[in-house]
């Protein structure tokens, strides 16, 4: 991996317009490589892609690394080693604009599960000599350490997304990616809501859209892979559903999946709990 | 230790999927020690699951690898299945052949033309390679797009599908739709039969292990080449079913590496993946793959890890065929079925019936019980066993994946193969031992639930 010899927190690359092609950096941190996967499953733009921007720094790709600083880091999975937590502060003194791509690097991931978890616990079920094992107490999102230029989100991204967002970044413009929920994307594809039509856990109502409403159209609730919508409110969801008669575990597996561990969703998840444990109306 | 010590390393090893490292010890006389390094940090997948709902494991093991998520949802419902003790219908083990039939496709060609093949022509990436050779990186990139497309259209995206359930999909692809996937591959299967003899004019190096011949390890299916089906076999007479793979292979934790090493009987290490699969199952490879095998000389038993790009390209044009095969059952395009007449118009007939009556999945009765599969990932065999309980909650979950139980192997690979080539310079060394390992297509993110190589000459040892 690169030397992390920096550690300035806000950095200050040089604001002159770079001289030729825009140099990309493409980082991974804890994650199953499926994000940066979807830049090389873009078969139609890959090559013209190639062929705009000098790819400067893409080890799933490329034996070719090219020093900073990067015009451009587009950062995969979340900080879980404290070799990672210092490499992180490196890449940000490195880029100009850095992006975090998909759940790990926005929320954590699902990795993120151990932070409800005693990690040890986790490791010894894992592992039969824990002590080879350096890992920290938790999985944080990349916003807990640097700051991002822009996150997108997704478990997996939307890879036309990522084009969208690597072009806009490269024209200077803001990228065209919607906050609403998914419930929007279900009006705009004529699909009837398995929610109010089969009373299933959906968690459309709370989610970001950008998947284009995947899991109605193949007739299952969302299970909440693009993370929580703008202004989400989890509660009247809980509430809603559980007045369906749909079952408490349920609807907390569905809070504590691949975006466990961002804010709206893992307040949710700790209602759940306070609830399970002290039932409303019950003194407790 | 003397002064005469080398170390070879290589800090983090590129186009191979996630973050692993090599360290290789040696001198003159002999090679003292090869360390193949996963730092790839732990996400403790096994433990989390502990808890979760029986139905929550394809999508979630998923996540355990962006390159071949299918192969995760596959061993998952398989093991699902069995605790559970339902069969699916015939249709719906054959759409998932086709899904799968998607991910080789899309892996294969993913690992041949992008990552492994800059090494045979000295070049850094695809998109160097592109500028030399571009109808050969175009033509991949369609070839790869035609694997992504069965994937989206069984599954409804290419990375971490959302249609795989236990017991079945959650929706049935409509008849058009897959009259449509059908079409798209009419140039699919010659693309596949190019790119197998553009590899083959590549030149492999050699390297033949006499001494220390390999354990390959694969399903076996007297009918069909193996993906979701068939026994667990050996090229030394091993024969089991799945639930007993944790009887005869052990998984061992070594303090360099955050993947667990897995070997037969606690102490042989063996060989997954294409070139295991091929040499155990050459019978029932697709008739054009057959073909092209004797018209590039690969024939088994073939023993060149180099070689394994050939493989892998052989598979491709397999996966292919397959996927129109069966496409042509449900699409009643071209082809018809000859020998296999009856079980087809019986898949036909019952395809019919799940689409006409909605019913995409057979609906377990949840109960306690113990679930064991292997399916063949792209890389190898992947085995996931399960214990659910009475409320359907997994009690515990156990999952091996090709990377870790190729590891030991890669290491043997490189032991055996450094002292023939000493005379070689540092540089074109570490670029061999980069090779050798790339001839696995090694997944790092999946084996810990793996790469950085270490070279040090004249030097003392650090």
């Amino acid at each position: 991996m690169t030397e992390a010899t920096s550690t300035s927190k806000h950095p200050s690359p040089s604001d002159d317009a770079p001289a030729g092609k825009a140099k990309l950096a493409v980082w991974k941190f804890t994650s199953c490589d499926g994000c940066q996967l979807s830049l090389l499953d873009c078969e139609d733009e890959l090559l013209t892609l190639a062929g705009q921007v000098d790819i400067a720094y893409f080890m799933e790709a490329s034996s070719r690394q090219l020093p900073g600083p990067y015009d451009l880091s587009i950062v995969e999975g979340s900080i879980t080693t404290p070799e990672q937590r210092e490499l992180i502060q490196a890449v940000r003194a490195q880029s100009r604009f850095l992006i975090a791509i998909g759940a790990c690097a926005t929320a954590g991931g699902i990795q993120a599960l151990r932070n409800m978890a005693q990690v040890d616990d986790y490791i010894q079920i894992v592992y039969a000599n824990p002590e080879y094992i350096d890992t920290l107490d938790r999985s944080t999102p990349l916003s807990d350490h640097v700051n991002i230029d822009f996150e997108l989100r997704g478990c997996p991204i939307n890879k036309h997304q990522l084009v969208e967002v690597i072009s806009a970044f490269l024209n200077r413009r803001r990228p065209r990616i919607s906050e609403h929920a998914v419930c929007v994307e279900c009006k705009l594809n004529n699909t009837v809501c398995v929610a109010v039509s089969r009373g299933e856990a959906c968690m459309g109502p709370v989610t970001q859209a950008g998947c284009g409403a995947l899991c109605p159209r193949y007739h299952r609730p969302c299970y909440g892979c693009y993370g929580p919508k703008e202004n989400a409110n989890p509660q009247a969801l809980i509430d809603w559903q559980s007045s369906l008669g749909i079952e408490t575990v349920k609807i907390l597996e569905n809070f504590t999946n691949f975006n466990t561990a961002a804010p709206p969703f893992h307040n949710a998840a700790s209602s759940i709990r306070r609830d399970r444990q002290n039932p409303p109306g019950k003194s407790p | 230790m003397t002064d005469k010590t080398k170390t070879l390393r290589v800090d983090y090893l590129a186009r191979v999927e996630g973050e692993g490292a090599l360290y290789i010890r040696y001198d003159d006389t002999a090679v003292h020690e090869v360390k193949l390094k996963i730092f790839e940090p732990p996400r403790f997948f096994e433990a989390f699951l502990q808890g979760r709902d029986y139905t929550e494991a394809p999508d979630i093991t998923a996540r355990i690898c962006g390159i071949c998520p299918v192969a995760y949802q596959m061993s998952a419902v398989h093991a699902m299945e069995q605790a559970l003790g339902i069969a699916v219908d015939p249709a719906i083990e054959q759409l998932r052949r086709l899904l799968y039939c998607g991910e080789w496709i899309e892996s294969h060609v993913l690992h041949m033309a992008m990552l492994h093949a800059p090494d045979f022509l000295h070049l850094d990436s695809a998109v160097e390679m592109a500028s030399v050779h571009p109808q050969v990186v175009q033509q991949a990139l369609a070839l790869k797009k035609a694997g992504n497309a069965i994937v989206r259209v069984l599954g409804g995206r290419e990375i971490h599908p959302i249609n795989v359930r236990v017991g079945g999909f959650y929706k049935l692809p409509s008849r058009q739709e897959l009259s449509e996937l059908r079409a798209s591959l009419d140039d699919a299967l010659e693309q596949a039969v190019a790119l197998t003899r553009w590899v083959a004019t590549l030149t492999i190096p050699d390297f033949d292990r006499q001494q220390h011949p390999y354990l390959f390890v694969a399903l076996h299916d007297e009918h069909e080449y193996p993906m979701n089906s068939g026994r667990l076999v050996s090229s030394e007479g091993l024969n089991i079913e799945a639930c007993d793979f944790e009887n005869h292979f052990i998984e061992q934790q070594v303090a360099h590496s955050n993947a667990l090493h897995c070997l037969l009987d606690g102490k042989r290490p063996y060989f997954v993946g294409p070139m295991a699969r091929f040499n155990l199952n050459f019978e029932t490879l697709s008739p054009t793959a057959k073909q092209l095998a004797a018209e590039i000389q690969v024939t088994p038993p073939y023993v060149n890890p180099f070689g394994s790009i050939l493989i892998r390209a052989l598979e491709v044009v397999h996966a292919v065929e397959t996927a129109m095969m069966v496409l042509d059952f449900f699409s009643k395009q071209g082809v018809s079925c000859s020998k296999q007449e009856a079980s087809c118009s019986k898949q036909e007939a019952s395809f019919r019936h799940n689409t006409q009556t909605g019913s995409s999945y057979q609906q377990p009765t949840v109960r306690a019980g113990s679930g064991y599969a292997i399916t063949e990932a792209p890389r190898g065999i992947l085995y996931h066993g399960y214990r659910i309980g009475d409320d359907g909650k997994i009690v515990t979950a156990k999952i091996i994946p090709p990377t870790s139980q190729n590891q030991k192997t890669i290491e043997d690979d490189l032991r055996l193969m450094l002292p023939a080539l000493m005379q070689l310079s540092e540089d074109e060394l570490r670029h061999r031992c980069e090779q050798a390992i790339r001839n696995y297509d090694p997944c790092i993110s999946c084996a810990t639930h793996f790469l950085k190589l270490t070279l040090e000459k004249g030097a003392e040892q650090q």
